[in-house]
């Protein structure tokens, strides 16, 4: 199978004042299309930087990206966030739901970019929640929903417009462990059953062994990689 | 339309203190639509064409100074002069002081040239015969329920008769309708004998309070008045002549620059409302930041955010401010009604409406500018990480 993701030669350094602090040194990366792959190490390893890297939320200081076939690093703000709109579902440890609008409404919300009519839209969302097992908590807001739920329902919202590719963010950091099972599985299928590749920042090797293969960063570098059964 | 919901929840993400703003926006919008109103009534009927044709002489000193009744023939031997009327402000109230009535002593001349009031010949002529006779505009005789043949007693506030008494009998003898482009309340008038009023007051003999002089030829307008200017120079009783249009305009700046007033007192108001509806906008977006973050997160472009914050902002503005001009035009009526003559506020029409809302619009715009750059220009990956 290709590759959906390839990385070549990234780095990335932030600026903090005067100070300049590399966080990626020259990481070279290949993702396949359909993998799930888990991304571990310490605080301040580069984990979370190479996932905004790969979901367009941020781009290299150097080095190049390309997720299906399209050079990310080259692309404008409002290029590459019509690209994310069209290829990549996010989800956040913090399931980042907006408070105001109902599980129905926050799963719409990426719809809302597209041009499908008011009853498409209803109607994909509420395929999607169903997907995710909430299709009875539709008209529920997110405060009227337990963790598990909200992430749930944030799932729904990353799959709703088909994208590609999910990049989830400590998506069980924030679960118990029933809660975080029931999310994680509902990645996998995701996963194995829709063909969505799917790179997960995570602490928990619980987590990291419902994917298929992991690495390990340290320092902004690629230290080691595994294979899941 | 397909954001609308986005922008509605998030106008309400906070119930209370959205509907606190709002009602300070319908506050400052209530008191627009209301002042508004009051400017308008003090400058209308000051460009009329018909006021064009007249000229008002007046003194030089004020209007409230008498003009000797002598000068009535030599005005009217000028050149170009149709016909002279005259009048006095008599200033009556009808059984209680807040019944303001609108009451001038006139001679046959006024009434015969005056062209803002319709009256049939019979009415006319009841009203020559008859030496307490009235004439009193429609609107006025339907408030207070008269009719042709009823006594009625005024009270004048400044000319009480020669016994001393402030009460005068007037019998009602014609009920006038306004003519088409005549100025705002003219149908609120009362027009009583001037021989009447001269003979039985106690204070002005032989004096008439202005003159209204009808020209042959309204581009003769400012050479006829020079001329009648002229007549009493450097006399005890110069004049000021001028346009009917102008005298108007002067005679609601008696009161004050209500047009300046006005205007400063919006001002304030709204300077007030942008510090007030600035302030919000900023803490709801600074609130949302991460909210704002997620949005961009799935696709929404910087323009879209910005899009989305300003339609937020004007939103608030439209809702207060539609619901405060509404209750201003409802209320415009009832005050004028209540007042009993004194205050006349025009309705609230299409021009006060498109003004209200264009500064809805503005001021929209201008307090959701800066919270709308904010989440325009926010880095989501700071945003996300709470930085």
């Amino acid at each position: 199978m290709g590759n959906l993701v390839e990385i070549r030669n990234v780095s990335k350094v932030y600026e903090r004042g005067k100070q300049k602090v590399e966080v990626l040194h020259h990481v070279d990366l290949d993702i396949a299309q359909g993998d799930f792959l888990a991304l571990m190490g310490p605080s301040g390893s580069g984990k979370t930087t190479l996932l905004n890297l790969i979901g367009g939320l941020d781009s290299p200081s150097d080095g190049s990206i390309a997720v299906g076939g399209a050079r990310i690093d080259k692309l404008g703000q409002g290029a590459l966030a019509k690209w994310r709109a069209a290829n990549v579902g996010f989800v956040f440890q913090f399931y980042n739901l907006l408070p105001m609008l109902s599980a129905q409404k926050n799963v719409e919300l990426p719809l809302l970019l597209t041009k499908l009519s008011a009853a498409q839209r209803k109607k994909n969302a509420s395929v999607a929640l169903q997907l995710v097992g909430l299709a009875d908590r539709a008209s529920h807001r997110p405060t009227e929903l337990s963790g598990g739920q909200q992430q749930r329902v944030a799932i729904a919202r990353a799959i709703v417009s088909d994208p590609s590719l999910l990049v989830c963010d400590e998506p069980t950091g924030d679960l118990d462990r029933q809660s975080a099972e029931d999310v994680l599985g509902l990645l996998q299928t995701l996963n194995r059953e829709h063909g969505k590749t799917i790179v997960m920042v995570t602490h928990d090797p619980k987590a990291a062994e419902y994917a298929r293969q992991t690495l390990h960063l340290d320092k902004g570098t690629l230290v080691e990689q595994s294979a899941h059964a | 339309m397909k954001y609308f919901h986005l922008v509605w929840a998030a106008l309400f993400r906070r119930k209370t203190r959205t509907f606190f703003t709002i009602a300070s926006v319908l506050a400052a919008f209530l008191l627009f639509g209301l002042l508004n109103a009051v400017r308008v009534a003090f400058t209308s009927g000051s460009d009329s064409l018909a006021g064009n044709e007249r000229l008002v002489v007046a003194s030089r000193f004020s209007i409230m100074t008498g003009l000797p009744l002598s000068l009535k023939t030599r005005i009217a031997a000028i050149p170009g002069v149709k016909s002279v009327g005259h009048e006095n402000w008599f200033g009556g109230i009808y059984q209680d002081p807040k019944n303001f009535v609108f009451s001038f002593a006139v001679d046959d001349d006024y009434l015969a040239g005056n062209t803002n009031i319709v009256l049939s010949p019979e009415q006319h002529k009841a009203f020559t015969d008859t030496r307490d006779g009235a004439l009193v505009g429609s609107a006025l005789a339907a408030r207070y329920h008269w009719n042709v043949g009823d006594k009625v007693p005024l009270q004048s506030q400044i000319f009480p008769r020669k016994d001393g008494d402030k009460t005068w009998p007037f019998t009602i003898v014609g009920i006038f309708q306004a003519a088409k482009d005549a100025p705002d309340g003219t149908n609120e008038m009362f027009f009583l004998h001037w021989e009447y009023f001269d003979e039985a007051n106690m204070y002005s003999q032989h004096e008439v309070g202005w003159y209204v002089v009808q020209l042959s030829d309204p581009n003769q307008a400012d050479a006829i008045a020079q001329q009648i200017d002229a007549l009493s120079a450097n006399s005890a009783h110069e004049t000021k002549t001028q346009t009917a249009n102008a005298f108007n305009a002067s005679f609601a700046k008696q009161i004050g620059n209500i047009g300046l007033i006005v205007e400063a007192i919006m001002a304030a108001v709204f300077f007030t409302l942008i510090l007030l509806t600035g302030n919000t906008m900023a803490q709801a977006v600074r609130e949302r930041i991460p909210e704002l973050a997620v949005l961009k997160t799935i696709g929404f472009t910087n323009r879209s955010v910005l899009g989305l914050v300003l339609a937020e902002s004007i939103l608030l503005l439209l809702i207060g401010g539609v619901i405060g001009m509404a209750i201003a035009s409802a209320l415009a009526p009832a005050l004028t009604k209540g007042s009993g003559g004194m205050v006349r506020l025009p309705p609230i029409g299409a021009e006060n409406w498109i003004q209200g809302i264009v500064l809805m619009i503005v001021i929209g715009a201008l307090v959701g500018a800066l919270p709308a750059l904010r989440g325009m220009r926010l880095k989501i990956v700071d945003a996300l990480a709470g930085r």
